[in-house]
Formats: structure tokens, C-alpha cells, sequence
């Protein structure tokens, strides 16, 4: 390969998805067809897709679970399972929904959009993004084998030591737990590490940091907040595992101390509460705006409050220990920490309002799950504000308000968002429109089955009734309040199955969206539905945040180029650009589709089930195997080197 | 002195605590929660909006200002985001196609000054209020009483009375007696795995932990028996661990204190000595009874069990059917707690319980 190759000047060409050049990159950036290439496929949009299906299947799953587990406790004394099997239900469902659901479909989401949005062709490190994905899958895999085998966690999502501890629990079903979650751990760390460099590295040409639209500002920050909150929780689950396994003392009096897994834990756990809202609530700080045909109010208000939340979660870990005996100075700090993160809070919602009340708003399916979201959004938010406080989180922790205020935050700030987004980008997935009039159906019910079946969790939390109770005596005065819970969820889940129907009626008879049936302003709706394999014909060049708008709200001098810009077709191509200013850096070659991605991720897996089961041969051989696929995998050639533009 | 006649009048007797205007904010507020007052109204041994004791009064004064900020704004936002909504339907209606026109109306920043600005004014007021509700109930505020070192076990609870000479001190499960208006210091540990030691009437959660000691304190300001409930999830029995304390008058918590402080009387008759031994030998192993050789510390001290308004930490009451049937078979109405079945034919079911039924 010659200099003058490594120094390209790329040439311009102009944007037409029906050209020679069209056919020129899909041919090189088309998945193969048949098994091998599906299994080897690295497109991101492929990759999306699979993490969105299978995060809703864990969604239903999860959803099957607490269907079940609220029938043993909708009156009093029921005995419609043992406590063992209530117990190891709420803990799937805890488990399932916070890990395999919440944070998986908003990475579904994003590796889906956030290369779209961006105006590039892929993710940058589009192999890691298949692994992270099968990871994800096995993991998931590997958590519910131990469930099928009878084997599953009974000790809560947040899994408390002692009792996780091998002489409460000296069966396997912790370990699947620890082991699944480092294994999950894996491919959230990796996941995040390739959003940063995307975010940061391949936006189009001009989208400087203060044009980055608002939607990837939660990918973003979440992603450099997992970097942060992982390494806790993947090191708690070790040394747990250690303390089973091999009698090791960190968790265990009295030379090691049961606190200290709470902390670990909650210093990931909170966070991981922003990690699994903040991408949620940028989704509806970008799509309510177009629905209300006017830019968000406050752009950079709101995103340095998303980056401000971010950090201050970080600061409010021991709001969930306020009752573990710990010294007043700690306790002050952590609940005025815990109230003053409204604030950050309260800048998204009255952006919304205003946004909503200076605008004209849209009143499809998409706007009423995010008009929803911003009701449920404040419940979710006051109850938590109260739980801040100490001496009230004293009464309050542990009780069904608690329970309520996860789950106002867990749906209303995660699937609420998740619906309406859903609505929104499916004619960007799939080409097709979701029909309308089930939409309103699939709303109301989803809507008012939540609210029937969650709100009075608060009730029967401020009357005392504890959390993960199998079963609560008469004279509690729960009974009434249980059954309209009960009869709520029930509703919701109709809701949600609506969802589905929708799904599967458009996907085969819905209206045609076209490139851009919202009359949006940002770069995904410049291709058409669903974007070819390459995205973009050629790489945009902007000159502000809504570059589709730009002529109609004559905001700037200058304008955004999306007719023409680089084709780099010589091969599978990227452009690489510089963090803050966007200007062009670097010509990449992305990798071929691969089944290294998938090989990996299962010796990755087979050693870890081989760490259950202590097959010793097993993980050593799986650690060699694992070693060679990485050698294939990095194997360095010189057509993937970097060239100069 | 059958505890039966001791049982103070039920905390239902003392309802209608929390003053009208706030109650009257509840109730005006939502439907829901008129729902909650009206259930209050009703028995919820658990509730703590209405509450018993100096400590909790003060965190449910709290507890009340924050529910009725939360209910007024989600009002607030609410009523904005209908009006916002509706406020221009007037227009042509914005369906596909015909979208309306993009434009940047100039209003929307001060959306974000005034309601963040209003937001940190409230926000800051409960901080504080937080601070000084904490400076109130966390420390003991004086000398205790009675003091208390209560252990978590799955499911049940130790109580021991501490005293300044061992002879003083006592052992007893599932039920504590305190005299009302005085501080109780309360001790905790876990023995096995985490509990939460919580009287929702009285005072809030605090956890107890093996391999550490934390303290807490109630106060009950009237008389009358309050339920308590672990507040940490601990295992199967979880839902089955309760406790209950009963809040009397010095003198009949000294009469009460006194009585505890005995040893289990000498037996006559065959029938009940014949039960003691079988006792001795099938249930002394993990139970204790003073004064006999029964002498376990792996399940409650049985001495006075008669003296208890319930069984099985505070899950049946304690009449002579449940106890029959809770020994017959442990694992039927508390499913995996660690009393195993012991298989007893029925005439010896009926020398021990009527065994038992002597310790008063």
C-alpha cells in the first residue's frame, strides 16, 4: 500500500441512494445472507434490533413472574406457592427487569440510533458491539438455566449478605447470580467503553459537542458512569463468589463485615438507577420536542443537568442504608445529597413543560406515552424525594412505598419512554408506521393499569406493609389495597400485550413512513426507513443541532450540507473526528462481519459455566480456546489501518 | 397475673393523631389517599402517619409536610401539562399530514428559571427540616429507663432486659414490655443474617447486623400493645417475623418485670412432670425454661410463654388450638422457619403442651 493511500484526500459526491456509489456500499457493508452471516453480522442496526427483541423477551418474562408472584399476595394468607418460590419469583423479577431488561433495551436503543443520529456508519468498534450483545444474551442464558434447574436466586435482586452468604444459601443459586452478573458486567463495561469512543470519535463532520443531539447526551454520560459504577459491582460479586466458594472473609463477622458488600453494591446501584432512566428520559427530551414542532426549550440546561445527575448518583449510594446504623454526619450528607438531586430533575420536567406549552403539540401515540411519562415522572420523583429525607426513609424504607417509587421510576422512567420511543423510531426500524388506534388502546390501558395497580403501592407502604412479604395477615388493613394492585397489574399487562399485537399487525400491514414521517430535525430521518447497511451515502456535514429545520427557523448564518459530503467508498469506511470540534481526523476501516464475536462470547460463557459446575479442565480449556478466537479476532492487518483524510 | 387482663387498650382507642388542617390537606389532595385516611381509620397496626411516641411524632410531622408538597405538585405539574396540552386545540389539528410549522417560540427559558427556582426553595426548606427532625429523633435524648438488647434470629426475636446486677436481668422473645413515657434503649444485634428492627407506631427501622451492634430508642407516650415487623428481608419466614410491644404504666410494667424475672415453678402431679421431661428431652435442647434443665438458647425462651398474647413471633395468637397445632407441626402454618416436626404421638402432644400451658 502506497503513501499517497494512507494520505487520501476523499473525494465528494453527492447524496443519492439510488446511485452506482449506493449499490458500491451496500455491496460492502451488506450482512451476508444465510446462518453464518447472520450469526456473523456486526451492523449495528442488526445489533440493535437483537438487543431490543431480546430485552422486551426478558421484559415478558420478568412481567410472567410478577403476574404470578401478586396472585400469592393479593388477600391475606394465601398459599398459592411456598415462601421459597415467592421468594425466588421476586427475586427473577427484580433481577430480570433491572438487569436484563432496563439497561439492555436502552442499549438496544442506542447502538440502534446513536450511529444514525451522529451521521456515521457504524458503531466504532463494531465487533466489541456484537460480543457485548451475545454477552448479554448468555448471560441472561446462564442466569435462567439456574432457574430451570431449580437453582435460582432467592435472596432479592440486591442480594444481601449474610444471607447470600453459603451457610443461609448452600445451594447454586447465588453463584448463578454472581456469576451471570459478572458475566453481564462484562458486556456492560465493553458496551460502554465502545458508546464513549463512538460519541466522542465519530460524530459527522461540524456536530461539535454543544450539536450533539440531546438523545446522545444520555448514552453518553451513562456510558462514562458505567466505566465508573461497574468495576464496584462486578468486584462485590467476586468476592462473594470468593466467600462461598472458597470460605474467603470479606463479607463474613467477624472479620469481615456485612456492610461492606451493601456498599459496594449501592455504589453501583444507584447510578445504575440514572444508567437506566437517563437514556430513557434523553429519548423523550429529543422526540417530545418534534412532536411539539419547536426545539426543546433549554438544550444546554438540559443536557448539564443529564451530566449533573450523573455525577451527583454518585453521591447518594447510602440513601440506601440510612437505617444500618451509621453516624449522623454521613446520614446529613447523604439525604441533603438525596433531595438537592431534584433539582437536576426539575430542569428536565419544566423543559418539558415548556416545551409542550410553547409549543403545538402532536397527539399521536409517541406524544400521549411522553405526556404520560411526565405525569409518572413526578410521582416518581416526589416519592423519591420523600425516601431522601432520613427520618422519614426510616418508616419508609423497606415498605411498599418503596416499591412503588421503583417501580414509578422503573416504568415510568424507563418503559414509559421506552413505549413512546418505540412508537416513534419504529418507522425508522422497520419502514412501517404503528398503527394509530391501537396505539390509543395500548396507551390508556398500559396507562391506567399502571397507575391503578402501582399507586397504591404508596398506600400500603404509608399503612406498613413490609416488602417482600409472601404472604401479610388479616387486620392490616391491606386487603382492598392488594387486590386493586393485583387487578392494576393485570390491566397493564394487557397494555402490554397490546404493544405486541400492534407490533406484529404493522410490521405486515402498516402504512408506509417514508425517510421521515415526523418532519424531524436530525440526521437518522435523512436516510430512508429502514437506512440501508452503509446509513449514509454520503458522510453530512453540520452547521447546528437540527440541521433539517435549519432553513425554517433561519437561527444561523450558516447551513448544514446533507446534499453532498465524503462517500469513502474504498472499502468499509468511517470518518473518525475530533471530540469537541467534530473536525475531520481520520479515515477508518471498519472490520468485516466475523464469528469471532459469537465464538468468543461462548468460551467466554463455557468457562463460566464451567466456574459452577468447577469443572476445572473445562474453564482452562475454555480460557485457551478463549485466547485463540481473541488472537483471530486482533489479528492485525494492514487494510484496517487508519488513513489520513 | 394472666397477661390477658394486661392487654391495654389497642392503639385504635388513641386514633385521630395529626392535626385537621393536615388531614384535611390529605384528604382534599387525592382520592387515593382519602382512601389511606379512611383505611387508617380502620386497624393498620402498621401505619406510622399516625403515630404513638415522641420519636415518631416528630418524623410523621415530616412525613406529612413531604407527602403533602409530593401531592401538590404532582397537582401542579399535572394541571400545566393539561393546560399545555389543550391550551391551543383552537388551532388546525397537527395530524400527519399537515404538520404544524417548526418554530422557536422565545417563552420557554423562564419555564426553567421559575419552576427550578421554586423547586430549590421547597427542596432546601425539607433539607433542613431534615436536619433538625434528625438532630431530634436520632440521638437518645436522656437517660434510659429501661434498657433493652433485643438479637434478630430467623424468624424470631431475643429480647434481653439488661440491668446494672445479672440478677436483674432476664431473657424473653417476641414481645416487649415498656412503660410509657419513658426512653427505652434498645440494643441490636443479628445473629444469623440482617433484620430490621421497626415499631412503626413508635419508631423507625434500625438494622441489626452480625458482627455489630447498632442502638436505637422508643418512646411510647400512650398506653397500648404496637406491632412490630422485621424490616429486612431475611429469608423464607420473613413475612411471619413480628413482634409486639406492649406500652403500660410503671407500676404494671414493674409487676410485669417482676414476673419474668422468676423461674419456672416446681410441678406436682404425674402427668405434668412426665410432660416436663418429655419436654426436656424433645424440645430443652433448642428451648429454654429457667428453673429446669431445659436449657437450648437456639429457640425462645419458652419460661413465660403463657404470659404471650401470640406465638411464633407474633403470628398466631396464643390460645391453646394454635399451640397444639404449632407443636404438632411448626412447618404448617410457618413453612421452612427452623422448628422442625418432631413426630409426636398425640398423647404425648398433650403432655407437652399441657406442660407448657404451666408457664405462665
Amino acid at each position: 500500500m502506497t503513501a499517497t493511500e494512507y494520505d487520501r484526500a476523499p473525494r465528494v459526491a453527492v447524496r443519492d441512494y439510488a446511485s452506482p456509489l449506493a449499490e458500491k456500499l451496500n455491496a460492502l457493508w451488506e450482512t451476508k445472507p444465510g446462518v453464518i452471516g447472520w450469526l456473523s453480522s456486526v451492523d449495528h442496526k442488526e445489533i440493535g434490533l437483537r438487543y431490543i427483541v431480546t430485552s422486551f423477551i426478558f421484559l415478558i418474562v420478568g412481567g410472567i413472574e410478577a403476574l404470578i408472584f401478586r396472585l400469592q399476595i393479593t388477600q391475606p394468607n394465601e398459599t398459592l406457592l411456598t415462601p421459597e418460590q415467592y421468594n425466588e419469583l421476586f427475586t427473577m423479577h427484580g433481577a430480570t427487569m433491572i438487569l436484563w431488561y432496563a439497561f439492555p433495551i436502552l442499549t438496544g436503543f442506542s447502538v440502534f440510533l446513536q450511529p444514525l443520529v451522529i451521521g456515521t456508519r457504524d458503531m466504532a468498534m463494531p465487533r466489541l458491539n456484537a460480543f457485548t450483545y451475545w454477552l448479554f444474551l448468555f448471560s441472561g442464558i446462564y442466569l435462567y438455566v439456574g432457574f430451570a434447574i431449580g437453582e435460582a436466586p432467592n435472596d432479592g435482586w440486591f442480594n444481601y449478605v449474610p444471607y447470600a452468604s453459603r451457610p443461609f444459601n448452600p445451594g447454586l443459586n447465588i453463584d448463578f447470580y454472581a456469576l451471570s452478573n459478572i458475566l453481564l458486567g462484562i458486556s456492560t463495561t465493553l458496551g460502554s467503553l465502545n458508546f464513549v469512543v463512538t460519541l466522542l470519535h465519530m460524530r459527522a463532520p461540524g456536530m461539535s459537542i454543544n450539536r450533539l443531539p440531546i438523545l446522545s447526551w444520555g448514552t453518553l454520560t451513562i456510558s462514562v458512569g458505567n466505566l465508573f459504577a461497574m468495576p464496584s459491582v462486578t468486584l462485590a460479586f467476586f468476592l462473594l463468589w470468593m466467600d462461598r466458594q472458597f470460605a474467603t472473609h470479606f463479607y463474613r463477622p467477624p472479620t469481615g463485615q456485612p456492610l461492606l458488600w451493601q456498599h459496594l453494591f449501592w455504589m453501583w446501584g444507584h447510578p445504575w438507577v440514572y444508567v437506566i432512566v437517563l437514556p430513557a428520559i434523553s429519548m423523550v427530551s429529543e422526540a417530545l420536542p418534534i412532536l411539539c414542532r419547536r426545539p426543546l426549550v433549554g438544550y444546554t440546561a438540559v443536557a448539564l443537568a443529564t451530566v449533573l445527575t450523573m455525577v451527583l448518583g454518585f453521591g447518594v449510594w447510602l440513601h440506601h442504608m440510612f437505617a444500618t446504623g451509621l453516624p449522623g454526619l454521613a446520614l446529613s450528607f447523604f439525604s441533603a445529597v438525596s433531595i438537592l438531586i431534584v433539582i437536576p430533575s426539575a430542569v428536565s420536567a419544566f423543559a418539558w413543560l415548556g416545551t409542550i406549552w410553547t409549543g403545538r403539540p402532536v397527539f399521536n401515540t409517541a406524544f400521549l406515552f411522553f405526556a404520560g411519562f411526565i405525569v409518572v415522572f413526578v410521582i416518581g420523583g416526589v416519592s423519591g424525594f420523600m425516601t431522601g429525607s432520613v427520618p422519614v426513609d426510616w418508616q419508609l424504607t423497606d415498605t411498599y412505598f418503596v416499591v412503588a417509587h421503583i417501580h414509578y421510576v422503573l416504568i415510568g422512567w424507563n418503559l414509559f419512554p421506552v413505549m413512546g420511543a418505540s412508537y416513534f423510531w419504529f418507522p425508522k426500524m422497520f419502514g412501517k408506521l404503528l398503527d394509530e388506534r391501537l396505539g390509543r388502546w395500548n396507551f390508556w390501558f398500559m396507562f391506567v393499569g399502571f397507575n391503578v395497580g402501582f399507586f397504591p403501592m404508596h398506600i400500603s407502604g404509608l399503612l406498613g406493609m413490609p416488602r417482600r412479604i409472601y404472604t401479610f395477615p388479616e387486620g392490616m388493613g391491606l386487603d382492598t389495597i392488594n387486590l386493586i394492585t393485583t387487578i392494576g397489574s393485570y390491566v397493564f399487562a394487557v397494555g402490554f400485550l397490546l404493544f405486541i399485537i400492534n407490533v406484529v399487525l404493522s410490521l405486515r400491514h402498516g402504512q408506509d413512513a417514508g425517510p421521515n414521517p415526523w418532519d424531524a430535525a436530525t440526521l437518522e430521518w435523512t436516510t430512508p426507513s429502514p437506512p440501508p447497511p452503509y446509513n449514509f451515502v454520503v458522510l453530512p456535514t453540520l452547521a447546528t443541532r437540527t440541521p433539517l429545520w435549519e432553513t425554517r427557523l433561519r437561527e444561523s448564518p450558516y447551513h448544514s450540507d446533507l446534499g453532498k459530503g465524503f462517500p469513502l467508498d474504498h472499502g468499509k469506511e468511517a470518518l473518525a473526528t475530533t471530540t469537541l470540534d467534530a473536525q475531520p481526523e481520520a479515515i477508518l476501516r471498519m472490520p468485516e462481519d466475523s464469528l469471532m464475536p459469537l465464538l468468543l462470547a461462548l468460551a467466554l460463557t463455557a468457562l463460566f459455566a464451567g466456574l459452577i459446575v468447577k469443572l476445572w479442565w473445562l474453564v482452562i480449556a475454555s480460557l485457551v480456546v478463549g485466547l485463540i478466537f481473541q488472537l483471530i479476532w486482533l489479528w492485525p492487518r494492514a487494510k484496517l489501518a487508519e488513513r489520513r483524510p | 397475673m394472666s397477661n390477658g387482663e394486661q392487654i391495654l387498650p389497642s392503639p385504635r382507642t388513641a386514633q385521630g393523631r395529626g392535626s385537621p388542617a393536615t388531614r384535611s390537606i390529605l384528604a382534599l389532595a387525592l382520592p387515593c389517599l382519602l382512601l389511606s385516611t379512611k383505611v387508617a381509620s380502620a386497624e393498620t397496626p402498621l401505619d406510622y402517619l399516625i403515630t404513638h411516641g415522641a420519636r415518631a411524632d416528630s418524623i410523621a410531622h415530616l412525613a406529612w409536610f413531604s407527602t403533602a408538597v409530593s401531592v401538590l405538585v404532582i397537582l401542579i405539574v399535572t394541571a400545566l401539562l393539561l393546560v399545555g396540552m389543550f391550551r391551543r386545540r383552537d388551532l388546525p389539528p397537527p395530524a400527519l399530514p399537515g404538520l404544524a410549522a417548526i418554530a422557536r417560540p422565545q417563552d420557554g427559558i423562564s419555564w426553567i428559571y421559575v419552576g427550578v427556582g421554586i423547586t430549590t426553595v421547597v427542596l432546601l426548606i425539607t433539607t433542613f427540616w431534615t436536619f433538625a427532625t434528625l438532630a431530634r429523633t436520632g440521638p437518645q435524648p436522656g437517660p434510659a429507663a429501661v434498657r433493652l438488647l433485643i438479637t434478630g434470629h430467623q424468624w424470631w426475636w431475643e429480647v434481653r432486659y439488661l440491668a446494672d446486677t445479672p440478677s436483674d436481668e432476664f431473657t424473653t422473645a417476641n414481645e416487649i414490655h415498656i412503660p410509657v413515657g419513658k426512653v427505652v434503649e434498645v440494643k441490636l444485634r443479628g445473629d444469623d443474617v440482617i433484620h430490621s428492627f421497626w415499631v412503626p407506631k413508635l419508631a423507625g427501622k434500625t438494622d441489626m447486623i452480625p458482627g455489630q451492634e447498632n442502638q436505637t430508642w422508643l418512646q411510647a407516650d400512650r398506653e397500648g400493645v404496637y406491632r412490630g415487623q422485621c424490616g429486612e428481608y431475611c429469608g423464607q419466614q420473613h413475612a411471619h417475623m413480628a413482634f409486639e410491644v406492649v406500652a403500660s404504666s410503671a407500676d404494671d410494667f414493674e409487676q410485669w418485670r417482676q414476673q419474668q424475672l422468676q423461674s419456672a415453678p416446681p410441678l406436682s402431679g404425674a402427668a405434668l412432670q412426665q410432660g416436663e421431661m418429655l419436654f426436656d428431652s424433645r424440645c430443652g435442647i433448642c428451648h429454654r425454661v429457667r428453673g429446669t434443665t431445659a436449657g437450648g438458647i437456639v429457640g425462645p425462651d419458652l419460661t413465660h410463654i403463657m404470659s404471650r398474647r401470640a406465638i411464633g413471633a407474633a403470628t398466631l395468637p396464643n390460645n391453646r388450638g394454635n399451640l397444639a397445632a404449632w407443636i404438632a407441626d411448626p412447618q404448617h402454618t410457618k413453612p421452612g422457619n427452623l422448628m422442625p416436626r418432631l413426630d409426636l404421638s398425640g398423647p404425648q402432644l398433650t403432655l407437652i403442651r399441657q406442660y407448657v400451658e404451666t408457664l405462665k
